[in-house]
């Protein structure tokens, strides 16, 4: 169970929020463009790094506002809480 | 014979409490547990082992104890898997023992013994998988004669809560090191919690009667714990056991409430689970004595050292009058000498170390005990209890025992094979053990979380180390956790350092002796029947991996989960592979420490409170009425309205035939409501659904699909432009939830640059959807503002106005495939509404339908139902929904319907289904295949989504996803359940009206 600090309400427990899965993956504009492939990579593929992995989280229980998250799936730390739009952090490994 | 000393012990002796196992009467004293008080009642059998139903009595004292299980109370009060160790004693306690039958003296599941060799290490696997058809056979009478307790009568009485708390400072652990950390953080005024197992502090202290500050150990104990209970940020819980130990620093603590009362008092739960948020935790767990593995070492009598003692020092009981004692350690020299102070006689010391420190022999010489030096016990004698011990010379190697067999003759073994820090948490904490060959036990290494270990936990068994290292970790804990010291800081304990010991001998089985003990049992985990053959068998069979081991022996798994069997087991693994114990690593040590009732775990979340429903405001009426309800997600929806003899058939039929020829009257309030505004909310909506929204005129309605990102149909629902920049949104009553979360993670994520809000409005208003042909003479008769003509009022469109006198907001939509208006008023005016409605409703004997001629309705109109028709794998293209799909614009999902595998021709599509029966109603579900009589293996080509009788038909029809279906009208396929078939015929999904003249009307 992990602490988490809620940019806008501040520091709750994890079964306040849901994990949306990896962050910073843009939509693409020129889909049709893409060949089936490139469009799967989109939909379907994600990392499932052993170390840092940057998430999405939204505060399901508390304000319904959705942040991410730089956080290591080893020790589960949390290394960074930033908001959407805020340049990614870069961490080690 | 085991039994009560005249004095000592911390028992009240002035107060007697009476007590049952298995329908004999007992007694015994406060501060007894029930194992204790059996034992000081002479009583040692107390259960029978999982697979041979052999006679077990206690091996120990706490939370370890594998054997003496029993079920408490009884009918829905009652509990199995109860350690007898940890049940403390009260007045007209019930206790029975389990796995037995008819009785424990006398239980037939015995001959389980003489088939023994049925039974190696995985033994499921092996013998009786084979024929498979005998399994069925053999699983009813293996699992009624190998096993544990029974689970209780559903309906638990009592109640369980949950409290979540924070602190500076966690002490797990109320003995030495623990109390010294906790009065440490204490002292400086930190937030702490204190917590321990046991029914008082003291840990080790209170069985072994140490000295700390030239004074009793619990004296010290009581300054302690009194110092925390009176300061105010600080709580000491006994009868508390931490359980699990997660990610940043979260632990969950077990508290015992109401255990030790006959029943927990008035408006106390039976149990509380604590979830604690610590900023430092100490573990100081302490330590586990392990059992040695030699033969038939699972005799009632035969106990751990540490046991005999504490049973000795706390409860004054005896477990014998002649009580042999063998060790590897120097900690058992303790026991024989208090033993023989309490006069109780020990014929010998065996002790398989070649020599030991004189101080040590000294001690037992000068009390006249045989001390036995590099001697082994190779074999226990007695059945349902101890009656001698076989002891041989044990060779230096450890390979071999040779010489004379001597016996010795005792009523009681007390053995200690070392000592396993108790470092369960610790590893669930992430942190890593290293294995230390001198002590022959894992200790804790490096990692996990901001925690310190501390005393016999951390390896360190001497009381004046313990005290000096639970002072250190308790300052350490207050500079973590950034707590300034307050006042002067008082100096730690003091206690008298013991001289320098001889290190353990780490056998982890005694070498076999002679005859009888060449193939008796040597029990490793005595929960579970696993012998040291059995391991060894295991790893011969080619077994590497200990996880392996585990699961194929049961090794370690059940109620105690190996805490005294575990590093044995490894030991012999190890030896048997000929490999480090280091190399061969430990199991996963896994929450719970020890086993939580479901009770504790769910707290106050059960039943509603777990789980609430939803009511529309004309539930009242409904339920008056007679409705029949159903679950619809949390709302409760009226099912159908039953008249005086009609069965659900009939009343469905009489609903859909009212509203198909007049008028019918549904309860729509469920329906998901969302208010969408901002300047780029058409926009929005252009993106979220896959046809056009922008030029929808304000007044106008449009029915939508959304897909995800995959191509597959997620929701549906009419949306209304109520201006410009602002839309009446509705959705599945089921997922009105799951959309809202979906509007609003694109909003926040992927399009913050649009101005667009969304809000719940669900439970704002209650709907009332008329539906008939004769709704328009009915919505007219109501009077008011509004003009019902066909052309004032066209189909799809909405206005506001008044009804009755009530205002409203009248959609005029339709999911019967009738002339229909969705009335919305205030949640207030539903039932005013309603009442009205069926007033006026008579003059064209209006009918209340609910869910059921619900779906018929919009089935015989070919509607679809997301979720019945759709399962997360179905494209509009696939519901014949091409129409629906803008080839105009980008919308979500719009790519992934080009993509290879969901443009192909032959997927799953939507059909209509008309069994050749008329008169049959496929099962919803049932699967489809080409025709009868194919030999196997058959294809599936699809499966019934909907199914029901149509009076309007008079006959049954339903709906399908038949692969390549679209192109299938007029064939036959054979529809297949339950072991029968029947043909059905496919058909354009649309039964009645369709090119939707009525709905128009």
């Amino acid at each position: 169970m992990l602490l988490i600090t809620c940019p806008w309400c501040g520091v709750r427990e994890e079964h306040e929020f849901a994990c949306g899965g990896e962050a910073h993956i843009v939509r693409p504009l020129d889909s049709h463009t893409l060949d089936d492939a490139e469009w799967a990579d989109y939909v379907f593929m994600r990392r499932n790094p052993k170390g840092v992995q940057y998430e999405r989280w939204v505060h399901n229980d508390g304000c319904r506002r959705w942040f991410n998250m730089a956080r290591h799936t080893v020790s589960h730390e949390i290394l960074a809480i930033y908001k959407v739009g805020e340049p990614k952090p870069e961490f080690e490994g | 014979m085991s039994g009560r000393l005249k004095s000592g012990g911390a028992i009240d002796r002035d107060e007697v409490l009476r007590f049952h196992f298995d329908d004999r009467e007992y007694f015994g004293h406060p501060g007894d547990t029930l194992a204790s008080a059996l034992l000081a009642n002479g009583v040692r059998l107390m259960g029978r082992s999982f697979k041979y139903h052999r006679p077990r009595g206690l091996l120990a004292a706490g939370a370890e104890e594998p054997n003496a299980l029993v079920r408490l109370r009884s009918g829905r009060a009652a509990e199995p898997n109860l350690r007898a160790t940890m049940v403390e004693l009260y007045d007209g306690l019930v206790a029975e023992s389990q796995n037995r039958w008819p009785t424990l003296r006398f239980d037939v599941g015995e001959v389980n013994s003489l088939f023994a060799p049925l039974f190696p290490a995985g033994f499921y696997y092996k013998t009786f998988m084979w024929p498979a058809s005998a399994w069925k056979h053999y699983e009813w009478a293996i699992r009624r004669f190998a096993g544990l307790g029974r689970a209780p009568e559903p309906g638990d009485p009592d109640v369980y809560e949950h409290r979540h708390a924070h602190c500076d400072v966690l002490v797990i652990g109320g003995g030495p090191a623990g109390l010294a950390a906790a009065r440490r953080a204490t002292r400086a005024g930190a937030r702490v919690i204190l917590v321990d197992e046991g029914a008082a502090f003291g840990g080790s202290l209170r069985g072994n009667g140490q000295a700390i500050d030239d004074a009793p150990g619990l004296d010290w104990v009581a300054d302690v714990v009194a110092d925390i209970e009176a300061a105010a940020d600080a709580v000491a819980l006994p009868r508390t056991t931490a359980i699990g130990y997660h990610d940043h620093n979260y632990v969950t603590l077990l508290e015992r409430v109401g255990d030790h009362l006959p029943r927990p008092e008035s408006g106390q739960p039976r149990r509380r689970l604590w979830k604690v948020r610590a900023r430092r935790v100490v573990l100081a767990t302490g330590a586990i004595e392990r059992p040695m593995v030699l033969a038939d070492n699972d005799r009632p009598g035969v106990m751990l050292a540490s046991a005999v003692q504490s049973y000795l020092n706390r409860q004054a009981v005896k477990v014998g009058e002649r009580v042999a004692i063998t060790t590897n350690n120097d900690s058992a020299y303790d026991v024989a000498v208090q033993l023989k102070a309490a006069g109780v006689a020990v014929p010998a010391l065996i002790d398989l170390r070649e020599e030991v420190a004189p101080a040590l022999a000294e001690r037992l010489a000068a009390q006249g005990i045989e001390l036995l030096l590099a001697r082994a016990v190779v074999q226990v004698h007695g059945k349902y209890g101890v009656k001698g011990v076989d002891v041989m010379r044990l060779a230096p190697d450890g390979e071999r025992v040779s010489g004379e067999v001597r016996r010795l003759d005792c009523d009681a073994l007390a053995m200690s094979g070392g000592w396993n820090p108790t470092v369960h948490l610790f590893s669930q904490s992430g942190g890593r053990l290293a294995f230390d060959e001198t002590l022959g036990a894992f200790l804790p290494g490096t990692g996990g979380q901001p925690a310190a270990v501390v005393g016999a936990a951390a390896g360190r068994f001497d009381l004046a180390a313990c005290l000096a290292d639970g002072d250190a970790a308790g300052l350490a804990a207050l500079e973590a956790a950034g707590i300034t010291r307050k006042g002067r800081m008082p100096q730690g304990p003091a206690a008298e350092a013991s001289t320098a010991g001889t290190p353990p001998r780490n056998l982890w089985q005694v070498p076999t002796g002679p005859g009888k003990a060449a193939t008796a049992k040597r029990f490793v985990d005595l929960q579970n029947d696993v012998t040291a053959s059995d391991l060894a068998l295991a790893a011969r069979e080619g077994y590497r991996s200990i996880e392996h081991v585990k699961r194929y022996t049961t090794t370690g798994m059940g109620t105690d989960q190996g805490k005294t069997s575990n590093v044995n087991a490894l030991g012999i693994v190890a030896g048997t592979l000929g490999q480090e114990i280091s190399a061969v690593g430990t199991t996963t040590f896994r929450p719970p420490y020890t086993p939580a009732t479901f009770g504790a775990i769910a707290g106050r979340h059960t039943g509603l409170n777990l789980d609430p429903i939803r009511r529309t405001p004309m539930q009242a009426w409904h339920e008056a009425h007679g409705a029949v309800f159903e679950p619809v997600g949390q709302w409760l929806r009226p099912r159908y309205y039953p008249r005086a003899g009609e069965d659900m058939a009939a009343a469905v039929n009489r609903e859909v035939k009212a509203t198909r020829t007049s008028l019918g009257l549904l309860d729509a309030t469920t329906l998901g409501k969302i208010d969408i505004q901002g300047q780029d909310a058409a926009e929005f909506l252009n993106r979220i659904y896959t046809n056009g929204w922008k030029r929808l005129g304000v007044g106008r309605c449009r029915y939508g699909l959304m897909l995800h990102e995959d191509g597959m149909v997620f929701d549906d629902g009419v949306t209304a432009r109520l201006g410009e920049n602002h839309f009446h949104m509705t959705t599945t009553s089921g997922n009105a939830g799951a959309v809202l979360s979906w509007l609003e993670s694109w909003l926040q994520t992927e399009w913050p640059e649009l101005r667009v809000y969304c809000n719940s409005v669900t439970e704002q208003s209650a709907v009332a959807g008329v539906s008939g042909p004769n709704a328009r003479l009915l919505m007219e008769s109501l009077g008011g503002d509004l003009d019902f003509s066909p052309e004032a009022f066209p189909f799809m469109t909405w206005q506001d106005g008044t009804l009755a006198g009530l205002p409203a907001r009248v959609f005029r939509v339709s999911f019967t495939g009738e002339l229909s208006y969705e009335i919305n008023v205030a949640a207030s005016l539903g039932t005013a509404l309603w009442e009205t409605l069926m007033r006026a409703g008579a003059a064209w004997d209006i009918t209340p339908f609910g869910t059921e001629a619900m779906h018929v309705l919009r089935a015989e109109v070919g509607f679809i139902i997301v979720g019945q028709e759709t399962d997360g794998t179905v494209t509009p293209i696939d519901l014949g929904l091409e129409a629906m799909v803008s080839g105009a614009k980008d919308f979500i999902g719009k790519r992934s319907l080009a993509r290879a595998d969901t443009a192909r021709g032959n997927r799953r599509q939507l059909v209509g289904l008309l069994p050749e029966d008329p008169y049959l109603v496929v099962p919803e579900g049932a699967q489809i295949v080409e025709r009868a009589g194919m030999a196997p293996p058959v294809p599936m080509i699809g499966h019934v989504t909907s199914s029901y009788f149509s009076p309007n038909l008079g006959q049954a029809f339903a709906m399908a996803l038949v692969e390549g279906g679209g192109a299938r009208h007029g064939e036959t396929v054979q529809v297949c359940w339950d072991g029968r078939s029947a043909p059905a015929k496919l058909c354009p999904p649309k039964f009645l009206d369709p090119d939707g003249s009525r709905a128009r009307a």
